[in-house]
């Protein structure tokens, strides 16, 4: 592995997790008005949020880039008030990262929501709890290794983002490259020993994000 | 008990009618930047010949690849030498078709909206210019043209850190057109059929390197007679007017 594959590994790695951070609060948010609550309009936000799971990465890319372009609505109000690019550098990455791999956490975390039992939740109440008490001392704690391990799933999602990243951020060597966009590069360029030793760490990383997610998902809860 | 066997026949019979019917078909693989001119020719030779033209465009580098890796094509029309000469030493083209059939030259675009002073490669330095699109300057011919522009006049390695790569030349034209990178360089012929991008400076002819599109019959194509008649074809005084409009040059 030389230095630039270790750069890429590493940019990789923390713009995924970052990405993880950044959608968590909002993924929480969500997750726990779809499981605990009913509004008008729900199943549209739920169709919604699932929406970057299904859809082709490039489409959500494209969709992104139209958005964030110098002459998209957002990206024309980034650039004029804060004079802030997104697209070509790492903030598109991190954001084509974070808007693909949300559903996966919100599908995780609501899971974990809905198997915490109601009843809990109503016990603390007629003892007086109010509902930031009732979140933060009965649902999230029984509910934690669900979206730790949703989290984990948006993680490994992350890790290997393709479509999106490639519409949003480009190819650019040492500023925008990701794991997956710089194997497809060293395939296009017939350099296959340095494409392996990518792929070799991208496996290893999807199988202990995988792993580790399968641990936290699947074990019997006491 | 008879019907769904004929039935079955019937459509057999089609499928295989479909196979031995007089017109042939062929897929060429092109460089990117020849999509519209070759999109017109193939109409053409369609309309004229009956044949059908699949066109596959894509940088040269990695359509080179694609036949290197087996992909089904009859015709390849590089922009320029290097992967020709690749798939040459391979044994992939029938080398006595090879023909350099174009020329073409580079520009330096900015979106027709924008307010940047260019008028030469220099200009490029500025601190206005964040980013330059290029087709990938290590594997795509376009890139490779600019790069060697570029490293003669000695401003690459001050651009280097700039450079927005690109998976073919008119990916780089897009991101132009967009607005998102101050500048690009790309053909000549890609610039002009942009109604969203402006020249800001055309490298002069002899300046730059030269740009030779080359052309060849892949041996392994299934039907080389039909691969060839349609080489011929675009090597015809007719083509090459189609060529021309697009404002590609034809070497002596």
């Amino acid at each position: 592995m030389t230095a630039e594959e270790w750069q890429i590994v590493w940019f990789t790695a923390w713009v995924s997790a970052l990405s993880t951070l950044l959608i968590l609060p909002l993924g929480l948010a969500t997750a726990w008005l779809l499981a605990r609550r009913d509004w008008p309009g729900k199943s549209l936000v739920q169709t919604v949020v699932m929406m970057p799971l299904v859809m082709p990465p490039v489409a959500t890319g494209l969709i992104l880039l139209k958005l964030l372009g110098r002459r998209g609505p957002l990206g024309r109000f980034f650039h004029d008030t804060v004079d802030l690019d997104i697209i070509f550098t790492w903030r598109g990455v991190l954001i084509a990262l974070g808007v693909m791999s949300f559903p996966l956490l919100v599908l995780a975390a609501r899971i974990a929501f809905e198997q915490v039992p109601a009843r809990f939740e109503q016990i603390a109440r007629t003892l007086g709890a109010g509902e930031a008490r009732v979140f933060f001392t009965i649902t999230l704690p029984l509910a934690w290794r669900g979206i730790l391990g949703g989290m984990t799933l948006a993680f490994a999602r992350a890790l290997g983002e393709f479509g999106a990243t490639i519409m949003v951020a480009g190819n650019i060597p040492g500023q925008t490259s990701t794991l997956s966009l710089s194997i497809f590069q060293h395939v296009q360029l017939g350099q296959d020993p340095q494409a392996f030793r990518l792929l070799g760490v991208s496996v290893a990383l999807a199988f202990l994000a995988v792993w580790t997610s399968e641990c936290l998902l699947l074990r019997p809860r006491r | 008990m008879i019907r769904p066997f004929l039935q079955i026949l019937l459509l057999t019979g089609l499928v295989l009618g479909a196979d031995v019917a007089p017109a042939a078909s062929i897929v060429v693989f092109a460089a990117a930047s020849l999509t519209d001119s070759l999109q017109e020719i193939a109409r053409a030779y369609t309309r004229q010949s009956g044949d059908q033209v699949a066109l596959n465009f894509g940088s040269s580098s990695s359509l080179a690849r694609q036949i290197q890796e087996g992909a089904p094509a009859d015709v390849f029309f590089s922009a320029d030498q290097a992967q020709m000469d690749s798939l040459e030493k391979q044994g992939l083209i029938a080398a006595e078709t090879r023909r350099n059939r174009l020329s073409n030259s580079l520009v330096i675009v900015v979106a027709d909206d924008s307010k940047l002073a260019i008028a030469s490669a220099k200009d490029l330095t500025q601190a206005a210019v964040k980013r330059i699109a290029l087709a990938d300057p290590q594997s795509v011919p376009a890139g490779i043209y600019s790069r060697k522009y570029l490293e003669q006049l000695g401003l690459w390695p001050a651009l280097a850190a700039k450079v927005v790569p690109t998976d073919n030349v008119r990916a780089a034209l897009a991101a132009v057109e967009s607005g998102n990178v101050q500048a690009g360089m790309v053909y000549k012929t890609d610039a002009a059929i942009s109604k969203h991008v402006k020249i800001a400076f055309a490298v002069p002819p002899g300046e730059g390197p030269d740009i030779l599109y080359p052309m060849a019959q892949v041996k392994g194509s299934k039907d080389p007679a039909a691969a060839r008649k349609f080489l011929d074809y675009l090597n015809s005084a007719e083509a090459g007017r189609v060529f021309e409009k697009f404002g590609f040059l034809i070497p002596k």
